[in-house]
């Protein structure tokens, strides 16, 4: 059981951050998954205070503060009218409204839980983390990284012509995912490229990045041996919600699926 | 420590531990409407309102509750009731203890989605779970209480009837 003897609602950054720095201090999120586990907390940081529920959009970035709530993103108009549904849908099955009203997007990214649908969508994205102490990194640096004592200010998504899709399979509604595939596709640096986020494996969401060109009326062939060499390029484990094999395989049918839909699309 | 709280619209005071959390501060402050089901997250039936939203009062820091304003079924009595009765006129309830937490959420959903379709409802009721019923009885009690609301002149006693 989870136990905590002093609970500090932080009046600045600067602050939290220090007394985060103690090994038995924590940063508390929406405390959703911190509660489940064992710890024993000396002193528990709350950031509800800081300004960190905000949503805001700029001409280049759309930036996440850590304390929004998965909710406020499934709900995010600036995040549809560029990417579609796909956010919304990567957080639409975790649990309920009522969770996520209070899960965070700073404790979800923060975390890099390996069945995390939120680490597999943004991976694939142009995305960057804002850390207290250690600046402003890329996401798919930061997933690499080991749990430190810094705070995960904001998640931050660089805006561009960019077509998004995002997947999973649960063998419950509102279970954790067996798999979750996230596809991105869009020019850089003049180069068709494809990006490929699969989490859940049950590791952590992984990226890959592919410059294919692929014609909007490629066969269905076609995709689904883009898509099989795509699906094989990550590994996979196998736990009680199913095989390596199996995942595998759901990647892959999963991979194809958002291909054809970006494709059909037209970009 | 001492947080002070608007509950069901009243102030009041609480002496709390820094791991205290809400559902047993409200149950201790007289709203046994508050059920503890799972514990951990995946039942819904703690839910409560903070600030207006549906929330697991089972996995919320009473600490940081101080300064807000939470709603419990207590507070919202009579609208409570009125969706309560039908409820029971679908015979969706066996043993009832899912009940508080779906009522405060279907109460919660009237609120945000204008006119939810039965995919939307059941989305936005994801987090509500019921062992005994299949949930049948309730989505239907659901749709013939939304199309009570849009006109009011149905009363609950002829939906029963
Ligand atoms: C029952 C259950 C089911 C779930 N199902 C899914 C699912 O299907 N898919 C999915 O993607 N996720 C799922 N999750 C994870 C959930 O969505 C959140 O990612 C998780 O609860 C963490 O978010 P939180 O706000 O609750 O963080 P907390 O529990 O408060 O914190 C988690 C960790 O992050 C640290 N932290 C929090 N915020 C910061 C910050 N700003 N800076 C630095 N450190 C910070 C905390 O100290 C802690 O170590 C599930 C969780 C639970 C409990
Ligand atoms: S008791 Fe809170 S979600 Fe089950
Ligand atoms: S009626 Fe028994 S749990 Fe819902």
């Amino acid at each position: 059981m989870l136990t905590i003897g002093n609970y500090v609602k932080a009046k600045t950054l600067e602050e939290a951050y220090e007394l985060n720095q103690a090994r038995s201090s924590r940063v508390m999120g929406g405390m959703m998954w911190m509660r489940l586990g064992n710890a024993k907390v000396k002193t528990v940081i709350d950031l509800s205070g800081l300004g960190l529920d905000q949503i805001e959009e700029s001409d280049n970035v759309i930036k996440i503060g850590a304390m929004c709530t998965l909710r406020q993103l499934e709900q995010c108009e600036a995040l549809r009218e560029l990417y579609g549904d796909g956010i919304a849908e990567s957080v639409r099955h975790i649990v309920g409204v009522q969770f996520r009203n209070q899960a965070t997007v700073g404790g979800s990214i923060y975390g890099r839980f390996g069945f995390s649908d939120v680490l597999t969508a943004f991976l694939a994205l142009d995305t960057f983390v804002e850390l207290y102490d250690g600046g402003t990194i890329r996401l798919s640096e930061f997933v690499k990284r080991k749990p430190d004592k810094d705070i995960l200010l904001s998640v931050i998504v660089r805006k561009s012509r960019r077509k998004f899709r995002y997947e999973s399979i649960r063998q419950t509604k509102t279970d954790f995912p067996v798999i979750a595939c996230s596809v991105v596709t869009g020019m850089v640096h003049g180069k068709e490229t494809w990006y490929f986020s699969v989490g859940a494996r049950p590791m952590k969401a992984e990226l890959l990045e592919k410059q294919w060109e692929i014609p909007d009326n490629a066969s269905e062939e076609v995709i689904a041996d883009y898509a099989r060499q795509a699906a094989a390029e990550f590994t996979y484990g196998t736990n009680m919600r199913g095989s390596a094999g199996y995942r595998q395989h759901l990647a892959e049918v999963l991979i194809r699926r958002e291909m054809a839909s970006i494709l059909a699309e037209g970009r | 420590m001492e947080i002070r709280f608007t509950l069901n619209k009243k102030q009041v005071t609480a002496e709390v531990n820094a791991d205290s959390v809400l559902i047993d501060v409200l149950r201790s402050l007289g709203c046994k409407s508050v059920k503890c089901g799972c514990e951990t997250t995946n039942c819904g039936l703690c839910t409560v309102w903070i600030d207006g939203k549906s929330r697991l009062s089972c996995s919320v820091l009473a600490a940081g509750i101080d300064g807000h304003e939470v709603t419990t079924m207590e507070g919202v009595e009579e609208e409570a009731a009125e969706f309560g009765a039908f409820l029971a006129a679908e015979g969706a309830e066996q043993c009832g203890f899912c009940s508080p937490g779906f009522i405060m959420n279907v109460l919660a959903m009237v609120r945000e989605l204008e006119d939810p379709d039965m995919e939307e409802i059941k989305e936005y009721l994801a987090g509500n779970l019921c062992r005994c019923t299949g949930y049948m009885g309730q989505l239907r009690a659901i749709k013939k209480y939304m199309e009570k609301r849009k006109s009011p002149v149905i009363k609950v006693r002829e939906v029963q009837g």
